[in-house]
């Protein structure tokens, strides 16, 4: 059957061009890849190539054409033999065709976008009513989930630098390289964008790596793979492909390391759909959230905090805790004023609220612990109770998670608020290194304390 | 392809052993090194006479090489016509690169590569239906539309996409090699990747932990000559890419990417390498793109003789061809019944590609994360 040759698109935004040249003429033999013309648009020259084999049997626009529309049929190649007067096609039924070919879904889809399905919670597994604690700190809580998760999945294992001799940076994979070995504790070289993607890997091939970040300063050298490779590949492999991975290590300001060691990457991540965040501040939180972190089927940035690594708290000694992600923790209740932090800021407003509340002032302290899915349903709801709010954040202030979250309570209890909601934030610049400047580069209780008064009108 | 299992493990130390073409970190002469890159290529390349393949081979190799390359001429078409969207970067020259490294392996073996995709998606027996019409953005395609050209990929098949970012491939292929590794399940991945992505500064940290872990990959560079519009020479001051893993002791290879015989045979012998557990290999394949960069390259850093050139004097379909006529005594006859037949496979699947419907808009919001305490996929 002789074949159209079409005015092809050289873009996905060319809509006509010009003919300048051809190179073959009429009863020319043509194989396929041969050049038999050039086009022209404002852009650039191209050349069109046949797709067939045979006899250039017509030529349908003459050389020099301007304005010629993409899908009009400027030639017909017929094989050898082939009549060429039986493809005499009228111009324009090709590009009817096409379009007729087009389905109209994609229309309907820009019209109206499907509003997005509410994200399915897991069950809650709160503490259940006097069961025993243990004490621990944060490092030992951390490195408990690992150790556990590893013993009941071969496929989990850890990677980092210095995360087996040396029994981690901060001590958090203590032990794990005794009970494991070298084949899942393995220490890598400093090489963050690079193992960074060879995790997703492990993790697209049926691993369930945990890499350690020795801070999240470092990671920045690795974003594109926790973002482009990990984030992103479930959907565009249209859910075939799932990246169970935990990015973890501690996160935010330390203490007198200066601008490019106290960073907090909290609203980084947390703007990125694909990911889970999470960011606990107790111990049992960060075993419970770990663990759920490491068994979840999804790539997870895991932000500690090398302060709260040394802080000691009550732990359930139960068999398997594990808390559910996605769910924020109410510290403390109250009903005058809403204090929103996650992470070492929970400090300053678990202060902050103990002084409000020798003034009188009830704070009801909303710990986050997941940053992404953002539990707001908590946060509106203490917000119809209290009409007020202060977030407390140390990264800053600009497209924050304060700013985030202050936009979700004016479109969902706007009617609710009795002031506007404040921010406490890390200040608008580098982290100093001086003593006096880092501690006023960083959020305080005092600062908590002012904010809430203000909101309150007291 | 129909896969046999790999019996390439015997004959690789018999052909390694007259390979003059390897170069291992620290083991050169300094009068060999000192060699002009240029002298290296010529040497290297011309010196070896690969072994013939039976017909069978031969002609199966033909019938792969020809469906990717008709393929892309399809998509090319379609492109043209408006049903293909944004970049689409096509396979046509290079077609001999995956088919021959395809032969060398066994099932089970994985492969990962950049955006220049299609070519790897039909060698590993993936079905050119789907994957066409992921590049209509049809909901029949591999990722259900939501992919497109660039990121497609099967899990069945062992095919791990389909990668935008240059360079990001390469440490995602050796974190697939540490799985196998890990699991001790014997397969090998073939990370490919372009010239121009040779450059990044994520394979070298990728070239160290795998050789330093001893992974079961394969490194096959891609070097067509040009990333966009850059000429190696222009990116590269080391231009003999087998070499760009001397310093992690990692061995590579040139070999001429136009000649299937040539590309099974190193890729044999490198596959074998690394499924012993010896560690990553680095192929250079010398390869030619026909066709530009994407589809809206205006080509102005080569001339149309150069392209020509390769064409006619070249091309790995066209030996292929002439040595099944010749040699192997295939007619014209049964050739054009291949011909015939890859034509009617991707008419089909264009056909398919131009009628599926669209993704539902419901589609929107699916696949981005999974029940935490769900499955993986
Ligand atoms: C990190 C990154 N930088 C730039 C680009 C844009 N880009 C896409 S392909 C390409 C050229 C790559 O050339 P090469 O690696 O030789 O592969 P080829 O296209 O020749 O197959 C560039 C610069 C990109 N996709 N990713
Ligand atoms: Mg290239």
């Amino acid at each position: 059957m002789p074949t159209d040759v079409l005015m092809p698109a050289l873009s996905p935004t060319m809509e006509e061009g010009k003919l300048s040249r051809w190179l073959k003429k009429e009863g020319d033999a043509v194989k396929s890849g041969d050049v038999i013309a050039e086009i022209e648009t404002d852009k650039a020259t191209m050349e069109v190539e046949a797709v067939d084999e045979g006899v250039l049997a017509r030529i349908l626009v003459p050389e020099g054409a301007e304005g010629v529309k993409v899908n009009t049929p400027i030639a017909v190649i017929a094989a050898e033999g082939e009549d060429a007067s039986a493809a005499a096609t009228p111009a324009g039924t090709a590009k009817a065709e096409t379009t007729a070919a087009k389905p109209d879904a994609g229309e309907a889809a820009r019209d109206e976008a499907p509003r997005r399905p509410a994200a399915p919670v897991q069950a809650d597994m709160e503490l259940p009513e006097g069961v025993k604690t243990v004490s621990m700190t944060v490092r030992e809580a951390l490195r408990d989930a690992m150790a556990e998760e590893m013993r009941l999945n071969e496929n989990v294992f850890v990677m980092g630098e210095e995360v087996a001799e040396y029994q981690g940076a901060y001590k958090v994979t203590q032990g794990l390289l005794q009970e494991f070995g070298a084949r899942r504790v393995v220490d890598t070289p400093i090489t963050e964008h690079g193992f960074a993607g060879l995790g997703v890997g492990a993790a697209f091939a049926g691993l369930r790596p945990v890499v350690e970040f020795m801070t999240f300063n470092f990671a920045m050298q690795a974003i594109d793979h926790i973002i482009n490779s990990a984030a992103k590949t479930l959907y565009m492999s249209g859910g075939q492909i799932s990246c169970p991975i935990v990015f973890r290590g501690p996160n935010g300001a330390a203490s007198r390391v200066a601008a490019q060691h106290s960073q907090d990457y909290s609203s980084w991540y947390s703007h990125v759909p694909g990911l889970t965040v999470i960011a606990p501040f107790t111990a049992a939180d960060a075993k419970g959230l770990l663990k759920a972190a490491i068994r979840s089927p999804n790539p997870v940035v895991f932000l500690e905090n090398e302060i709260l690594y040394g802080q000691s708290f009550p732990v359930p000694d139960v068999e398997d805790w594990i808390v559910p992600i996605g769910k924020a923790r109410i510290a403390r209740p109250g009903e005058h004023v809403t204090i929103v932090a996650w992470s070492h800021a929970m400090f300053h407003a678990l202060e902050a609220a103990e002084t409000l509340a020798g003034d009188g002032i009830e704070a009801e302290v909303i710990d986050l612990r997941t940053l992404r899915p953002l539990d707001a349903e908590t946060i509106v709801e203490s917000v119809r109770k209290t009409g007020r709010c202060v977030v407390v954040e140390e990264g800053w202030p600009q497209a924050g998670m304060g700013a985030e979250i202050s936009a979700r309570i004016m479109e969902e209890a706007f009617d609710y608020l009795d002031a506007p909601v404040t921010r406490v934030s890390g200040k608008d610049v580098p982290m100093p290194y001086a003593a006096n400047l880092e501690k006023l580069a960083l959020p305080s209780a005092a600062e908590v304390v002012e904010a809430a008064r203000a909101v309150c009108y007291r | 392809m129909t896969k046999k299992p790999a019996s390439a493990s015997s004959s690789a130390n018999a052909t390694a052993a007259r390979s003059t073409a390897r170069t291992r970190g620290g083991r050169r002469a300094p009068a060999t090194a000192r060699k002009t890159a240029e002298a290296d290529m010529a040497a290297d390349v011309k010196t070896a006479s690969p072994p013939a393949l039976s017909r069978e081979e031969e002609l199966e190799a033909y019938r792969v090489m020809l469906l990717i390359r008709r393929f892309e001429e399809k998509a090319g078409q379609m492109y043209g016509m408006g049903l293909i969207g944004g970049f689409c970067h096509l396979y046509i020259g290079q077609e001999a690169v995956v088919v021959g490294m395809h032969m060398a392996t066994k099932e089970g073996d994985q492969n990962i590569t950049g955006y220049r995709d299609h070519g790897h998606m039909l060698v590993m027996g993936m079905d050119p239906k789907g994957v066409m019409a992921e590049l209509t953005g049809r909901r029949g395609g591999y990722s259900r539309g939501k992919g497109g050209s660039m990121h497609m990929f099967s899990t069945e098949k062992k095919f791990y996409g389909g990668h935008g970012i240059v360079g990001a491939q390469v440490p995602i292929g050796a974190g697939i090699a540490f799985a196998n590794r890990y699991q001790n399940n014997g397969a090998v991945c073939l990370a490919y990747f372009g010239d121009g992505a040779a450059n990044q500064g994520q394979v070298y940290e990728t070239f160290n932990m795998a050789e330093l872990w001893k992974l079961p990959v394969v490194f096959i560079i891609e070097n067509n000559r040009y990333a966009m519009g850059t000429a190696v020479s222009r990116a590269s001051a080391q231009t003999d890419f087998s070499k760009r893993g001397v310093s992690f002791n990692i061995p590579g290879e040139q070999v001429d990417g136009m000649d299937i015989r040539a590309v099974k045979e190193a890729g044999e012998r490198a596959v074998a390498w690394a499924r012993d557990g010896k560690g990553p290999y680095i192929l250079e394949m010398q390869t030619y793109r026909y066709r530009g960069h994407s589809m809206s390259d205006p080509a102005k850093y080569r001339t149309r003789d150069e392209v020509e050139k390769m064409r006619t004097e070249h091309d790995a379909i066209e030996q292929a061809r002439q040595r099944l006529l010749g040699e192997h005594g295939l007619s014209e006859d049964e050739l054009k019944k291949v011909d015939a037949d890859i034509r009617r496979i991707v008419n089909e699947a264009a056909d398919f590609a131009t009628h599926d419907p669209e993704p539902d808009p419901s589609e929107l919001w699916t696949d981005v994360t999974l029940p935490h305490d769900g499955p993986r996929a």
